[in-house]
């Protein structure tokens, strides 16, 4: 135990670092989840059919094959295709585009929960349809996804872990690294473990507290966080 | 001289092969308050969405003043602008406060300042009697208060008619009064109105016409008397037994 | 190499995965309903246990989960990377499943239970007859999720030099440098299993649907 504890002090430096880069890959691909995923979302619940059949073509492509898989098609694959990206591009690409295709499905069903009813309202009063996503609907299905939403964070966060597998200097990267020089693989990938479990926890109080501070007084919705 | 604001010719509207309405045809003057009823499903909830344009119809004419909003091209938003619906379901904006509920179309629609809006939204509200409930969210107003800025909400567009859609069927027994007082005030005050309402009490004191509808098309329309003393067909009478009746309101053959 | 031979050499790492899958997912169900009943009807301690164990099984990367059982299983027992890799996916799986048991236990536990015991049963009876075959059913579109995830994680074992997918089309993307038709091949294979699965586990859920009228 004091042997693990002094393998956790000597790579606590490195271990940091790794956690900061794993946070910036989280943070980069939820933002570019969010954008592309919202916009998923609308196209599915507002758009054209034909529009409408790109969106449910892309979410079913990037959430019925693995990360790995779509990761390494970026990095190794496209290349070959006269495209070549950094590693950390790549991480976040690869993250971003899958994250989206989740992040889609928990928007959409809050905004079609609210959707039809307050976009006649909306309407009704003539704004435009436009206007009545932007001031009307998304206000209230943004705050209505927000428990289910904060699964996506939390799961983002764990999946970046797959990372190290091309070179990108994540907290597993420092915890293989760790593992290599002391030979104690148990013990390093025990520790980054830890450190992760750390990182999921303030996350997570984050994420409940800003439930609380976007609350609407008098619409309290009961969705489960899983 | 009556002056019509509003012209329906000939609405047809379907589902599918089911047909909701078919030819109806309509002419609502400057003040009238028409009150249509009719057993449920008879298209009467559709019939008011075509008006406001937020459902297509399948053939026929609508005529706003001078302008058929129903012709291709026309700005269906800024018709909507001179059209006030109130829902069954009040379907206000949970997200904002009574205010701001009256206020949204004032800015982002009618474009005014801040201070403009903000006092027209607040004079409204007192015409509906909630001055005081302006900082309280929806999901802290009663269902009474709720239809109430709903209907606030609509009249600060200034509408040229007002469509109301069922507009009590969701209330409690005992919110139900303060609503039609509204209402009541409107008429009296000139608005045009249209009225789906189960309310016979309203529709017998408020209405200047009667519209009854079943099966898609209109049976018979007259003034209050015309309807309930003097019907000319037996379903019409048929009808309003059943639900005076139903109501526990004073019956129509008195 | 054109594309047909690349689906043939990577779909034969086909079996590996399903391999894999057969025996992560059951040991996960097993562990996961175990899990579950000792979480809902065990007693505050052991509720307790089950809700730490819950959180910090599903608070740790599934990578850094595989590895470190992964090191400690062939570390103490002789097992190839195959069973060690997916006994390991079995217990990560088993955090999930217990949870999505849980919820479908508690959405029809309570009066279920006050029914069952008003006749006579015993818990463990009212569990048996009464509680689990209505768990069991409302536990499969959330299941059938889990099961996606399954077959989608069972390739991060290509990481153990398991010969499944993955593994292959790295063989084949670095002896014919046609990485992208290689990755493109392993997608389009897994997307297939996904699919099926999917498919089936919605047959399941209308043969079992209880009849009732809307």
């Amino acid at each position: 135990m004091a042997e693990w504890l002094g393998l956790f002090q000597r790579f606590l430096k490195d271990f940091i670092l790794g956690a900061g880069t794993t946070l910036e890959l989280t943070a980069v691909g939820l933002l570019m989840g969010f954008l592309l995923g919202l916009g998923l979302a609308l196209a599915k619940t507002f758009g054209p059919k034909w529009l409408r059949a790109i969106a449910t073509g892309y979410i079913e492509l990037f959430r019925g094959t693995p990360l790995l898989v779509q990761l390494f098609l970026i990095y190794y694959g496209l290349p070959s295709l006269g495209i070549t990206l950094s590693q950390t591009l790549s991480a976040y690409l690869a993250l971003g585009l899958n994250s989206a295709a989740y992040q889609a499905e928990y928007l959409r069903g809050a905004i079609q929960a609210i959707g039809n009813s307050q976009m006649m309202a909306g309407r009704s009063i003539g704004l435009s349809r436009w206007q009545t996503i932007q001031h009307v609907i998304l206000p209230q299905a943004l705050r209505l996804a927000l428990p289910s939403w904060s699964n996506e964070p939390i799961s983002l966060l764990k999946t970046t872990a797959i990372v190290f597998l091309i070179a990108v200097q994540d907290l597993m990267a420092k915890a293989k690294r760790a593992a290599t020089i002391t030979y104690n693989p148990i013990g390093s990938y025990l520790a980054v473990a830890v450190v992760y479990l750390v990182l999921v926890f303030a996350l997570d109080a984050l994420l409940k507290w800003a439930e609380r501070k976007t609350k609407i007084p008098g619409f309290e919705i009961n969705t489960k966080r899983v | 001289m009556p002056k019509p604001i509003l012209t329906i010719k000939k609405l047809t509207k379907k589902y599918g092969n089911n047909v909701i309405f078919h030819d109806i045809d309509l002419v609502v003057n400057e003040g009238d308050t028409i009150v249509v009823i009719g057993p449920g499903g008879t298209g009467k909830s559709t019939l008011l969405r075509c008006v406001i344009l937020l459902t297509k119809p399948d053939g026929g004419e609508i005529w706003l003043d001078d302008l058929e909003i129903t012709a291709k091209g026309a700005d269906e938003d800024r018709v909507r602008q001179h059209i006030g619906m109130v829902f069954q379901n009040f379907l206000l904006f949970n997200h904002l406060t009574a205010l701001e509920n009256v206020k949204l179309g004032l800015t982002k629609v009618k474009h005014l300042p801040e201070a403009a809006a903000h006092e027209k939204a607040l004079a409204e509200l007192t015409r509906v009697g909630l001055a005081d409930r302006a900082d309280h969210y929806p999901g802290q107003l009663s269902g009474g208060q709720q239809q109430r800025v709903g209907i606030a909400r609509a009249l600060a567009m200034d509408p040229r008619v007002m469509l109301f859609d069922e507009p009590t069927s969701a209330l409690d027994p005992e919110l139900i009064g303060e609503v039609l007082e509204v209402m009541r005030n409107l008429s009296l005050e000139g608005m045009t109105m249209i009225v789906v309402t189960h309310e016979m009490g309203f529709a017998r004191e408020v209405a200047d016409r009667i519209v009854f509808m079943e099966k898609g098309s209109i049976v018979e329309e007259g003034t209050p008397d015309d309807l309930f003393y003097r019907p000319k067909y037996e379903r019409t009478r048929e009808f309003l037994w059943k639900i005076t009746e139903l109501y526990g309101k004073k019956e129509a053959k008195e | 190499m054109n594309f047909s031979s690349f689906i043939q050499y990577i779909a034969s790492g086909t079996a590996y995965t399903l391999g894999v899958t057969l025996v992560a997912l059951p040991s996960g169900l097993v562990l996961g309903v175990l899990f579950a009943l000792l979480y809902v009807y065990g007693g505050r301690v052991v509720s307790r246990l089950m809700s730490l164990y819950s959180t910090v099984m599903r608070g740790i990367p599934p990578i850094v989960l595989l590895f470190i059982l992964y090191f400690v299983m062939s570390g103490s027992v002789n097992l190839s990377p195959f069973w060690a890799g997916s006994i390991s996916l079995g217990i990560i799986s088993s955090a999930y499943q217990m949870e999505i048991v849980r919820g479908a236990i508690l959405a029809v536990s309570g009066e279920q239970m006050l029914a069952a015991r008003a006749i006579g049963m015993s818990t463990l009876e009212a569990i048996r007859y009464v509680i689990l075959p209505q768990t069991l059913r409302l536990a499969i579109p959330p299941w059938s999720n889990e099961a996606a995830i399954v077959i989608k994680d069972s390739s991060l074992v290509y990481a153990l030099g398991v010969p499944e997918i993955l593994r292959r089309a790295q063989l084949i993307s670095a002896s014919t440098q046609q990485p992208f038709l290689a990755y493109i091949s392993a997608a389009v294979i897994y997307f297939a299993l996904v699919f099926i699965a999917n498919r089936l586990l919605a047959r399941l859920e209308r043969r079992l649907t209880i009849p009732s009228n809307p």
